[in-house]
C-alpha cells in the first residue's frame, strides 16, 4: 500500500509549482523527468517539503537530488521512514 | 567604468526608449494610465488589499483591478510576489511597444536592470508568518529568491530568455532612475536592449509597518487632500504600487529596427544627501543637464519628486529656483495621481515625460491648486496644459538621502 499515489503527487505539483502551459499532467508521465514536466530543482524541493508534512516522512536531500522522474519519488517515499524517528 | 576609459564613440552613443509598460493604480496599461493623468484620475483610495483599520494610515495607491491568474502562467503564481507579477506584465507590454521580435534578438545582447526598494515583501511576510507559526518545514522553497531585490530582474530575464548584464538598483524611490542610468551604461558599451524601469509594491501589513515608521506618511483619510505636493497644506506622502518599466537601445538599433523612440535619455545623475541634511537635489539636477550637454534654460518641463512633506517640498523648490529662478519653468507631479511608487516612481515619472514629449503636452497635478508661497514654482494644476517640449527633467529623491535627476529629450 502506498504511502502516497501518483494523482496524489499531481495534486501537489499543481498546487506548489503551478502547472507548464505545454505539458499535460494528466497524461502517463511517470517516467517523464520532472525537468521535462516545467518542474525545476527548486519545485522539487518545494514539492519534497510538502509531501514529508502530507505523509510525515523524513526524505533525505542527496536522494531528492538525484532522482529525476515521478516513478523515482513515488519509490523514494515508500522507501522513506517515519518523520521523528531513528533512520 | 570613469568618462577616462570609455571611447569617446561610447560615450556619445544616444540611448533611446522604445517601448513602455505600465502598471498603475489608476491604469493598467500605458494608454489607460495616461489618459488616467491627462483626466486626473486618481487611483488613490482606502487600501482593500490587507485590513488596515488599525492603521493611522489608511490611503494608498492601490492597484485594484490586477487579477493575476489572467496575466501570470500557473507556474509562476507559486515563486511570485506581486510586486514582480506587476513587473512581468509591464515588461511583457513594453517589450511588445517596442515591437521586439524574440526569434530576431539576440539574447546575450538584451539585458534587464530594474530598480528595487524592499523586495518582495508580501511574500516574505507570508513565509515569517508559517516560520513561526507553524515552523521551517512550512516554509516555501520560493522564499529562497521571492523577496529578493533582483527578483524582477530574474524573472523578467527567464521569461524572455534574456541573458545579457542584468542586475538591480537599490536607492528607493531614486531607484528607477538610477536603473535607467546604468541601462544606458550598458548601452553605450554595446549591449543591444535593456528593459529598465522598476515596479514596487509593498503593500502588507509588514510593508506598512516599515513604511508609516517614518512619519512621512499623511494620516487623512480623504483621498482629495491626503497627498498635496507643494501645497501649503500638504500633510505628507502617500504610498503606492506599481510603476513602470521601459525599453532602452541605441538610436543606432532602433532606427536598424524601424522603430520610432519615444525619446532619448540625454543626461543622468545622482548625489547623497550629507548627514547634516542639506539637499544635493539641486547639484544631481546640475549634474543631469551637464551629462546632456545643456544648461537650465533648455528645459522645458520638470517632473517634481513631489514629497508632500512641507520641509522637503520647500527645499526642492528651492533647488528648483536656484537652477531656474523663481517659477522659471512650468513643473509638474503626476505622481499625485498615484501616490509615490517607491521603486517603481522613476520608470513612470520617465514614462509620463516621454509621452509629454510624444504628445506635446503637460499632464497636470492634481489636488493641490495653489502651491504654497515658500514653493514659488509655476505648478500645472488643474488641467493639463499644451507646450512647445523639447527637453525635460525628471527629479527622484529615495529615503536615506538619495537624489538623482534625468534629462530627457525628444530623439534626434
Amino acid at each position: 500500500m502506498s504511502l502516497l499515489h501518483l494523482d496524489e503527487l499531481k495534486q501537489i505539483l499543481r498546487e506548489c509549482a503551478g502547472e507548464d502551459e505545454s505539458t499535460d499532467l494528466n497524461a502517463d508521465v511517470l517516467d517523464v523527468p520532472f525537468a521535462d514536466l516545467g518542474y525545476d530543482s527548486l519545485a522539487v524541493l518545494q514539492v519534497s517539503g510538502r509531501v514529508e508534512l502530507h505523509c510525515r516522512i523524513t526524505l533525505d536531500e542527496d536522494d531528492i537530488s538525484t532522482m529525476t522522474t515521478p516513478r523515482e519519488f513515488l519509490a523514494l517515499v515508500d522507501a522513506a521512514p517515519a518523520a521523528g524517528s531513528v533512520a | 567604468m570613469t568618462a577616462a576609459t570609455m571611447t569617446t564613440e561610447a560615450m556619445t552613443t544616444e540611448a533611446v526608449v522604445t517601448g513602455i509598460g505600465v502598471t498603475a493604480p489608476n491604469g493598467l496599461g500605458t494608454q489607460t494610465w495616461w489618459d488616467a493623468v491627462l483626466q486626473g484620475r486618481s487611483g488613490i483610495r482606502p487600501i482593500t488589499r490587507f485590513d488596515a483599520s488599525g492603521y493611522p494610515v489608511r490611503l494608498a495607491g492601490e492597484i485594484t483591478d490586477f487579477v493575476d491568474e489572467e496575466h501570470i502562467p500557473s507556474r509562476l503564481l507559486p515563486q511570485t510576489d506581486r510586486m514582480t507579477r506587476l513587473s512581468l506584465v509591464a515588461a511583457q507590454e513594453a517589450l511588445a511597444d517596442a515591437g521586439v521580435v524574440p526569434a530576431e534578438l539576440e539574447r546575450y545582447h538584451a539585458g534587464v536592470v530594474t530598480a528595487s526598494s524592499a523586495g518582495g515583501f508580501e511574500f516574505g511576510q507570508r513565509e515569517l508568518q508559517a516560520l513561526w507559526s507553524k515552523g521551517g518545514p512550512y516554509v516555501s522553497a520560493y522564499q529562497s529568491f521571492a523577496w529578493f531585490y533582483a527578483v524582477n530582474s530574474g524573472q523578467i530575464s527567464i521569461r524572455h530568455d534574456f541573458r545579457g548584464p542584468s542586475g538591480v538598483l537599490v536607492t528607493e524611490q531614486a531607484g528607477g532612475l538610477d536603473a535607467v542610468g546604468q541601462a544606458r551604461r550598458h548601452v553605450r558599451k554595446g549591449v543591444g536592449l535593456v528593459v529598465t524601469g522598476g515596479v514596487d509594491a509593498s503593500l502588507c501589513p509588514w510593508g506598512w509597518a516599515a513604511q508609516i515608521s517614518d512619519g512621512r506618511l499623511s494620516t487623512r483619510t480623504d483621498p482629495a487632500t491626503a497627498y498635496r505636493p507643494f501645497s501649503a497644506d500638504a500633510s505628507g506622502q502617500v504610498s503606492g504600487e506599481g510603476g513602470a518599466l521601459l525599453v532602452l537601445e541605441s538610436a543606432d538599433e532602433a532606427r536598424r529596427r524601424g522603430r520610432r523612440p519615444y525619446g532619448t535619455i540625454a543626461g543622468c545623475a545622482a548625489t547623497f544627501d550629507p548627514p547634516s541634511g542639506e539637499s544635493r537635489l539641486g547639484r544631481a539636477a546640475e549634474l543631469a543637464l551637464a551629462d546632456a550637454g545643456l544648461s537650465p534654460q533648455d528645459v522645458d518641463l520638470v517632473f517634481a519628486d513631489a514629497s508632500g512633506v512641507r520641509a522637503e517640498d520647500r527645499a526642492e523648490a528651492a533647488a528648483l529656483a536656484g537652477l531656474f529662478g523663481v517659477r522659471g519653468v512650468p513643473v509638474t507631479a503626476p505622481k499625485a495621481t498615484v501616490g509615490r511608487l517607491s521603486s517603481g516612481a522613476g520608470g513612470l515619472d520617465l514614462a509620463a515625460a516621454l509621452l509629454a514629449l510624444r504628445h506635446q503636452i503637460i499632464p497636470p497635478t492634481v489636488n493641490v491648486g495653489q502651491p504654497a508661497d515658500d514653493c514659488p514654482i509655476d505648478l500645472v494644476t488643474d488641467r493639463p496644459r499644451a507646450a512647445r517640449l523639447r527637453v525635460a527633467l525628471v527629479l527622484a529623491r529615495g529615503r536615506g538621502g538619495f537624489n538623482a535627476a534625468t534629462v530627457v529629450r525628444t530623439a534626434s
